[in-house]
């Protein structure tokens, strides 16, 4: 193994797990503040991705395609948010889940009406369509470098904004202890749809960035949303630090299972064997990492209700 | 009509009467049932709309009939998923009584509804996928992989790799019966040295991890079977990471006919492909099936739609040699076998175990007279070529 591979496999385990983040830390502050669990997170990210790549196509600018999946999907949230989650509030996660399983559906559908049922081939922007060489020896896509910068910037962004800010002091008031932030005189109703609108923002973000290196197709929401709950569950509800950790955790993790126990097999085994066993191992990678931090960890790595 | 009789038993009676009556009547004149389960969401989404539109223009130039009787085609989407294609063939075993069954992309699902409709005693016409169970100990007089085997496309390329001179490969698919049918074809033939067999998720479509393997295995050439969604991503993130200076892509048809060339574009020109159909093959089946296409879709079909035009046509025939009586199942076999059409990929015959000796050609994709980027065919690597599993088939002639 060489060196080139090895900081190689990092940057795409760093960089799958960075937009991990940005879906799991909308999540995490929503369940964690709100204790509300939304399934429906991941259709906010197809939201994000479809509407991204339907002005990409017409405007053929990918800023403002970003800008107006962010805006656009920020609008749907602050309409959900109203009419529907508000109710959830008080409701026993059962009911929650029913409820936001119904929307995923719907917006399945939805989507499917809009834009039909094909995959939409996202392309990445022409001026990063190529590698960039990083070391001698070492190519990497210009567009994945745009994605770390843009996770780290977003990560660096959400650790100000929540400990070093008014609002962010009193969104971790909420999530380690929501009754005593109320009998402080938090107007904790206003936090809430503040927090459920940036999840949303987080959510339509990561389906922007992710739309061209995968495929904006319906059930895409439902793909990320699995990895982004064994996020949270690793990192603990309601932190963000965790889900920062937990997420870079399992980008990593996948990436090795994918990228280096097919290797490591090898040496061993002969290679009919390797490829029944390796995409088997790589596949419960994350799980059994999710298990093994539970058994030390019950509550996650950084639990905000202590 | 009888709802003014007053006694519920004798209302009962009569409507049973009434009812059998009217399925008698209606056995006579009843339509040649097709069923019909497509892709049309999913990983496989690509080659369903494709096969559907394939579909659409034989039964559109046919005039709805099938050997000249009233047909009916029942479409359904399956979405790639083996459970979603169960239900469906339940139901058009159970409720719709077909006929004739076909549309599957995946071999997956080939396998998953296969024993359920050789039981019903459905003839099952593929549309695409040639898995090697059905070749090989598993075949049945009631599958018949009329497009190709699957390993058939990597043994062509594989042959085609080996003449090239190219030292090593690196080979990837996904992990599915189809992906090791594929790899293994491809491994039958090549001589070289195999530096890497990655096998990846189904509709997986970031390869980094992947494509970093690649790098460090420095192969003369690449080998790739991910159709759909798979292939377009994997050229684009290929070319992206700067691999396509030192290495050469070779594929099949799945990612390199024009679905994928209308979502990648200029970075597939100069690849390689073998194939048993090309849009350019020079027989009049085929150019006016081509023709067809581009006039009612304005734009030039893949294999998945020649091959799927083609099963209709078959079907055609068999129904057209059997005199309408679809009820006849051996003489429907015989039928079906004999296969007395004109197919787009030119004379092929039927082997023991139902799937075809066949010529295959190699492709590379460049640009036309009209500037257009598409396929050209350069030559016959495989001659009337049979798949490598028809001695395991307990089928005779």
């Amino acid at each position: 193994m060489t060196a080139t591979l090895l900081i190689e496999q990092l940057l795409n385990g760093l960089g799958y797990g960075l937009m991990l983040f940005l879906l799991a830390a909308g999540l995490t502050l929503v369940f964690g503040i709100m204790d509300v669990m939304n399934l429906a997170h991941g259709s906010l990210f197809m939201g994000g991705a479809y509407v991204a790549a339907e002005v990409h196509t017409h405007n053929g600018s990918f800023v403002a395609a970003v800008g107006v999946a962010i805006a656009v999907v920020v609008m749907v949230a602050l309409l959900l948010e109203v009419f529907l989650v508000r109710r959830l509030y008080g409701r026993d996660h059962l009911s929650q889940v029913l409820a936001t399983f119904g929307l995923i559906l719907i917006a399945d559908d939805l989507v499917k009406m809009i834009w039909g049922p094909s995959p939409v081939m996202a392309s990445a922007p022409a001026a990063l369509a190529g590698p960039v060489e990083l070391l001698s020896g070492l190519f990497y896509p210009a567009y994945r470098i745009v994605l770390l910068a843009a996770g780290v910037a977003v990560a660096l962004g959400l650790y100000l904004l929540v400990n070093r800010t008014r609002i962010g002091m009193v969104v971790r008031a909420g999530a380690s202890n929501r009754a005593m932030a109320e009998f402080m005189g938090v107007r904790v109703g206003r936090v809430f749809s503040l927090v459920f609108l940036l999840g949303a923002a987080l959510a339509a973000l990561a389906g922007a960035l992710m739309g061209p290196i995968t495929a904006v197709q319906i059930g895409m929401g439902e793909d990320i949303l699995i990895p982004s709950l064994v996020v949270l569950v690793i990192g603990g509800i309601g932190s963000i630090r965790g889900a920062l950790v937990a997420a870079l955790l399992v980008g990593l993790v996948d990436t090795i299972g994918r990228a280096f126990v097919p290797m490591a097999l090898a040496t061993a085994l002969p290679p009919t064997v390797v490829s029944d066993l390796a995409p088997a191992i790589a596949g419960l990678a994350t799980y059994a990492l999710m298990a093994g931090v539970l058994v030390f960890k019950p509550a996650g790595l950084f639990p905000a209700r202590g | 009509m009888n709802a003014t009789l007053p006694m519920p038993s004798l209302r009962r009676s009569a409507a049973a009467l009434a009812a059998f009556a009217l399925s008698a009547g209606a056995l006579a004149a009843d339509p040649v049932k097709v069923g019909l389960a497509l892709d049309i969401s999913g990983p496989f989404a690509t080659g369903g709309a494709e096969a559907r539109d394939g579909i659409n223009l034989a039964v559109k130039l046919l005039g709805n009939k099938l050997g000249g009787q009233p047909a009916e085609f029942l479409q359904a989407d399956t979405a790639g998923s083996p459970d979603q294609a169960k239900q469906v063939v339940d139901r058009f075993i159970q409720r719709d009584k077909i006929d004739f069954f076909t549309g599957p992309t995946p071999s997956n699902v080939a396998l998953a509804v296969g024993p359920t409709l050789f039981a019903a005693k459905v003839p099952f016409i593929t549309s695409n996928p040639g898995p090697s169970q059905y070749a090989g100990a598993q075949c049945n007089p009631y599958f018949f992989g009329s497009a190709y085997q699957n390993d058939t496309w990597d043994e062509a390329a594989g042959k085609y790799a080996t003449e090239k001179g190219f030292k090593s490969a690196v080979l990837i698919a996904p992990n599915y019966p189809a992906g090791r049918d594929h790899l293994t074809g491809f491994k039958r033939r090549f001589t070289g040295n195999v530096a890497g067999e990655i096998y990846s998720k189904v509709g997986q479509l970031d390869y980094a991890a992947e494509l970093a393997q690649m790098r460090a295995a420095k192969p003369e050439a690449v080998f790739f079977f991910l159709p759909g969604a798979m292939g377009i991503n994997f050229i684009k993130q290929f070319v992206a990471s700067g691999l396509s200076k030192d290495i050469t892509l070779v594929t099949t048809p799945a990612s390199a006919d024009e679905d994928t060339i209308a979502a990648v574009g200029e970075p597939m020109l100069g690849l390689f492909s073998t194939s048993q159909w090309s849009h350019d093959l020079p027989n009049a089946a085929n150019e006016k099936f081509v023709a067809e296409f581009r006039r009612a879709y304005k734009r030039y079909p893949t294999f998945y739609a020649a091959q799927a035009y083609d099963v209709i046509m078959a079907l055609d025939a068999a129904v057209r040699d059997v005199g309408g009586k679809v009820q006849d199942k051996p003489a429907v076999l015989k039928a079906l076998k004999a296969a007395r059409f004109d197919s787009v990929r030119g004379p092929f015959k039927y082997g023991n175990n139902n799937f075809p000796v066949q010529d295959y050609y190699l492709r590379v994709i460049g640009k036309n007279g009209e500037g257009k980027i598409t396929n050209r065919t350069l030559s016959t690597p495989l001659k009337a070529y049979r798949d490598a599993y028809f001695e395991q088939c307990p089928l005779k002639s």
